[in-house]
């Protein structure tokens, strides 16, 4: 056989593909359910965090800011292996999709908590004043008043922020769910040949070769004048 | 509560596993000092190099950039260390990191440094060449470290990522803090290593979480 030959067979082989890709199909839909669950749980805790904190009360924010620290500190497949391998031995089992969604999502609300709260604080105090003397109060000066003009700042970072976070759902292949990862790195046990790992990474590339370039887009629509 | 302790802060345990989880932070440490320079040395390439005014050169760098910044790292390294030896080539996890690390960072590097290229103004590259300087002395004495400057924070904040992402190298057996720590509990039953390593995970990078928050707030602010 030949270089090339061989190199065709191990990485692009026909047969091989065709066997796996039923599979390879399956994890994508995984992959995407679990990316979806992350971003809405993630932003949603990170925005309310961001929201407790503006109401300044002491030892809350210590909390909040300690619990955010906490998670950009820890590497994520730390927090998805302690979850999955510590939990049981205290009587709580987690699926292997439950732990890598909880770990990511907690790691996605102290990233977007910090980019929320930072969006908040560049609001000017004017405002705020502004807002609560004219009757509205702290919810409605938050609501319609102040994020509006925070988020638009917060959109670029947090773009950025969430694409890098959901690609670390590939992580949950180590815990054993059969995400595009998972299925892939089976594929590959099963039939002795790298090409499942071929399909999977071009499905991830599918999936996240778009999603880059919209980051890249938001950037320069949202760009901030210097 | 005596459940909770035992099963996770179990002091005994961690004790007998520190001896494993000190050369597991040891290989985490070395690692990082590997991976980072690779990283900023594969970033500083693509970012001078998208600096070229040629389009044959600057779109197929920027589907190189953005290739690597799609395909998650944890995949790109399985990819070379379970593909590579059908090809014939054994390589070792280290090597297999290694390489995964510089085309997956140095893409993220690139990104960052091209921004701070871009954010130096054309007449000081106009200045500096006028004065004499060849275009690679300008580069690397005018325009370099001003861009460097320019996008501090983000270099920093990437270099705490590609630290935090060397646990992934467990994955390829690679004995770092988190591949020891498993190791650790496998054998004890028990996840207070594993508690161990995320503690010192937590004081290793702390302080950087701190210190980029505040030039984050210190940015964002000079933006508005």
């Amino acid at each position: 056989m030949t270089g090339w030959e061989r190199f065709t067979d191990s990485f692009f082989n026909a047969r091989v593909m065709a066997q796996y890709l039923p599979k390879i199909i399956e994890g994508f839909g995984l992959t995407i359910l679990l990316a979806l669950c992350i971003i809405a749980a993630g932003l949603i805790a990170g925005l309310a965090l961001a929201v407790l904190r503006a109401l300044e009360l002491r030892p809350l924010n210590w909390l909040i800011i300690f619990l955010v620290d906490l998670f950009r500190a820890l590497p994520p497949l730390v927090i998805i292996v302690l979850l999955f391998f510590g939990l049981p031995s205290m009587g709580m089992e987690l699926s292997g999709f439950a732990s890598a969604w909880l770990a990511l999502t907690l790691v996605l609300m102290a990233f977007s908590e910090e980019i929320f709260w930072a969006g908040i604080t560049s609001v000017p105090k004017g405002q705020w004043e502004a807002a609560r003397s004219t009757g509205l109060n702290f919810l409605q000066a938050l609501g319609y008043v102040v994020l509006p003009q925070a988020l638009r700042l917060t959109i670029p970072p947090l773009t950025n922020r969430t694409i890098a976070i959901t690609k670390g759902t590939a992580l949950a292949s180590v815990v054993a769910v059969p995400d595009i990862l998972g299925a892939a790195s089976s594929g590959l046990s099963h039939s002795f040949n790298p090409s499942p790992l071929t399909l999977g990474a071009l499905a991830y590339l599918v999936l996240f070769f778009p999603v880059v370039l919209l980051g890249r887009w938001i950037e320069t629509r949202f760009a901030w004048k210097r | 509560m005596q459940g909770f302790l035992e099963a996770f802060l179990n002091w005994e345990i961690m004790r007998e596993a520190s001896p494993i989880l000190w050369q597991g932070l040891r290989a985490t440490l070395l690692l990082s000092l590997l991976v980072v320079p690779l990283g900023l040395l594969g970033g500083i390439i693509l970012a001078v190099l998208s600096t070229l005014p040629h389009a044959w050169v600057r779109w197929p760098l920027r589907v190189w950039v953005d290739t690597f910044r799609a395909l998650p790292p944890l995949v790109l390294l399985i990819f070379i260390f379970a593909g590579l030896p059908f090809l014939g080539l054994e390589i070792s996890a280290w090597s297999a990191v290694a390489i995964g690390f510089f085309l997956n960072t140095g893409a993220y590097y690139g990104e960052i440094l091209r921004a701070g290229i871009e954010s130096v103004p054309h007449g000081q590259v106009e200045a500096a060449r006028s004065t004499g300087l060849t275009s690679a002395q300008t580069m690397r004495f005018i325009v370099l470290p001003q861009a460097v400057r320019n996008v501090l924070p983000d270099l920093i904040s990437n270099t705490l990522e590609v630290v935090k992402l060397t646990s992934i190298a467990s994955v390829v057996a690679l004995p770092e803090l988190l591949f020891q720590a498993r190791q650790a509990q496998s054998v004890t039953y028990n996840a207070s290593p594993i508690v161990a390593a995320a503690i010192i995970y937590f004081i290793l990078l702390w302080p950087v979480v701190r210190l980029l928050s505040r030039l984050e707030n210190k940015q964002l602010a000079a933006r508005r």
